[in-house]
């Protein structure tokens, strides 16, 4: 156990030391995270002084700002950039033959290099999150209680297991479709709005929130912030945080069997 | 007991075949040619602790798809194969820390991070103890003139270099079986050098079994004992470098040197003549014809010296290389890849 432990740790100390060498692009690409959030700021700001009314579907223009600060928190947590095709670049150019040869397992080292990624990127973002949710405190009701808090936390730390596995799945793809990028696109597209990354998933009509509040997408973005927003409490909490952790459980097994038949094709093919 | 045993190993896979063409391409929407590839057509082989083994081949050969075999990366589609007990493709994990695999043209190393991080993740996953792990990086950064380069990040060193890196991370754990496919390829003179002197001290010292795959004849000369030859999927040959010759080549390349700087006819008779530079002309005799041809010739000119060589190793085995191609341009279906 301890040899593992001193394993992992020593993958995730070299994967954050990787992360470091480009040191411009990490910072560059750290702070332009921010400008989505302006544009749709500045988007619903120009909305309600058109339409000039106080709330949209029950949505006031502060409650707008809140719940895309949040979904900018929970995205820090769930989004993956590049794990897909990264994962189907290794595929494709043969580099995934050094996981098959050396005793390590490929899709916990890639789970630890992204836990290395996402930890170098909150110790760079968190002083910018923090003095955005500073200048922007009057758009929140103002703090949960402990308990929403907590599983405001959990659902974001599922959150990342669950994107990670779910990007993973796509990229274990690549065995079969050597390109996955048209894939990726289909994904991501979907992912826009069924995660809440566009607009707050309750705004939409009882059946087609019902099923979207069903598929796995939607706690990437809205479900951590809706929790720390109140919007889900009691049973609803705890039958929200069960389905999280089935879906992450399922998408984890599913990136285990892709990865076997995968490599199962791989090696009926010729490396 | 030998530590690698191979019986009838087969690999044979599917490859999609394009036409030229866009509408080709077009088609190959809907619906696809596939051609068969032998890639190793039932090979047999052994090899006993501390042999070192080179795979000779022309590309496509199969070497490295043997390669890749033994190393568990692929499936076999017939016959089977033990490494120190271990059937490779099972990729036991018991089987992974007892081999490694170096490929020229595959980079294992963290790309932007100096070697030693890579190898510091080398000793984690292989489990290495710490004094042990010092006393080989010690020896393998001495043996192969690294250390002021280990702080150096893996992008900016030299092909030659890299693949010292290569190597060393390979070894750390002490493989007790080495596959190499072609270590020294696209490296210089000097590099190539470098890498087989520390090849064969290596293996020599630690009595390791390797198995190198090259079509660099320089490499085979200076490791190995036993040469394979491997075409089309085949084994042609097992057996010392020395023998190849005996083997393949049914001449004798013969230099006279002439008594007179004189133009000398009819020697065409005797055998092939290749090179005349005058007083020496160089012919090449069937093995079987030399001792008569000899004696008619001492008897019809003047000659001052004989040598009786055979022919260069490369020369013998170029000519049998090309040899399988124009009879595998002759077969037109299974034509092998690696």
């Amino acid at each position: 156990m301890y040899a593992r432990l001193s394993t992992w740790w020593t993958i995730l100390s070299i994967s954050l030391q990787e992360r470091f060498v480009y040191r411009g692009d990490f910072a560059l690409g750290t702070l332009m995270r921010f400008l989505p959030i302006v544009t749709q700021i500045f988007l619903w700001s120009a909305v309600f002084s058109a339409v000039q009314q106080k709330r949209i579907v029950g949505y006031s223009y502060e409650d707008f700002v809140a719940y895309y600060l949040l979904t900018m928190i929970s995205r820090a947590f769930s989004s993956m950039p590049g794990l897909a095709s990264q994962i189907g670049y290794q595929i494709r150019s043969g580099d995934i033959k050094k996981y098959l040869t050396q005793p390590v397992d490929m899709i916990g080292f890639f789970l630890l290099g992204r836990i290395a990624h996402k930890l170098a990127y909150y110790t760079v973002a968190t002083a910018p999150f923090a003095l955005v949710f500073f200048l922007c405190r009057g758009f929140f009701p103002g703090w949960p209680d402990a308990t929403t808090l907590a599983a405001f936390i959990a659902s974001l730390v599922l959150s990342f297991l669950l994107g990670f596995f779910l990007e993973a799945c796509m990229g274990l793809v690549g065995f079969w479709f050597l390109e996955v990028s048209s894939l990726l696109f289909v994904y991501m597209l979907l992912s826009f709005f069924l995660s809440g990354h566009m607009f707050p998933l309750d705004m939409l009509p009882p059946t087609a929130r019902q099923i979207v509040l069903l598929l796995p997408l939607h706690y990437l973005a809205y479900f951590p912030a809706a929790v720390f927003l109140g919007k889900v409490q009691g049973m609803d909490l705890v039958w929200g945080l069960s389905l999280q952790v089935a879906w992450t459980i399922f998408f984890a097994l599913l990136s285990r069997v892709l990865f076997k038949l995968g490599l199962k094709r791989y090696g009926g093919y010729g490396g | 007991m030998a530590v690698i045993e191979i019986d009838n190993l087969s690999k044979s896979y599917r490859v999609y075949q394009k036409r030229e063409g866009l509408w080709a391409s077009i088609r190959g929407l809907f619906r696809r040619q596939y051609r068969d590839v032998h890639a190793v057509r039932s090979i047999s082989l052994r090899v006993e602790k501390g042999e070192f083994v080179a795979f000779l081949g022309p590309n496509g050969a199969g070497k490295t798809t043997t390669l890749k075999l033994l190393s568990g990366i692929i499936y076999p589609t017939g016959g089977t194969a033990r490494v120190m007990g271990f059937v490779p493709w099972e990729r036991k994990i018991a089987y992974r820390r007892r081999f490694a695999l170096v490929m020229g043209q595959k980079n294992q190393l963290w790309w932007d991070l100096p070697a030693q991080e890579s190898f510091r993740l080398h000793q984690q996953i292989y489990r290495i103890e710490p004094h042990q792990f010092q006393a080989t990086l010690d020896e393998l950064t001495e043996l192969l003139d690294i250390r002021k380069l280990l702080s150096q990040p893996v992008r900016e060193l030299s092909l030659g270099e890299r693949m010292k890196m290569e190597l060393t991370a390979a070894l750390l754990h002490q493989p007790e079986v080495l596959y190499l496919d072609e270590p020294t390829i696209g490296l210089d003179v000097v590099a190539q050098h470098r890498i087989q002197q520390f090849l064969k001290h290596y293996q020599q010292e630690r009595q390791i079994t390797i198995m190198l795959s090259s079509h660099y004849m320089k490499d085979v000369a200076a490791l190995c004992q036993r040469v394979v030859i491997i075409t089309q999927g085949q084994i042609r040959y097992d057996g010392s470098l020395s023998g190849i010759i005996d083997r393949f080549s049914g001449q004798k390349l013969v230099t006279l040197t002439l008594a007179e700087e004189a133009p000398v006819d009819g020697l065409e008779r005797f055998g092939q003549v290749i090179e005349v530079q005058l007083p020496k002309v160089k012919i090449r005799i069937d093995r079987a014809q030399v001792p008569k041809a000899l004696a008619a010739i001492l008897a019809q000119h003047a000659i001052e010296d004989i040598a009786v060589e055979d022919p260069p190793l490369e020369e013998v085995i170029a000519d049998l290389f090309s040899q399988v191609q124009k009879e595998s341009a002759v077969e037109p279906e299974p034509v092998a890849a690696e």
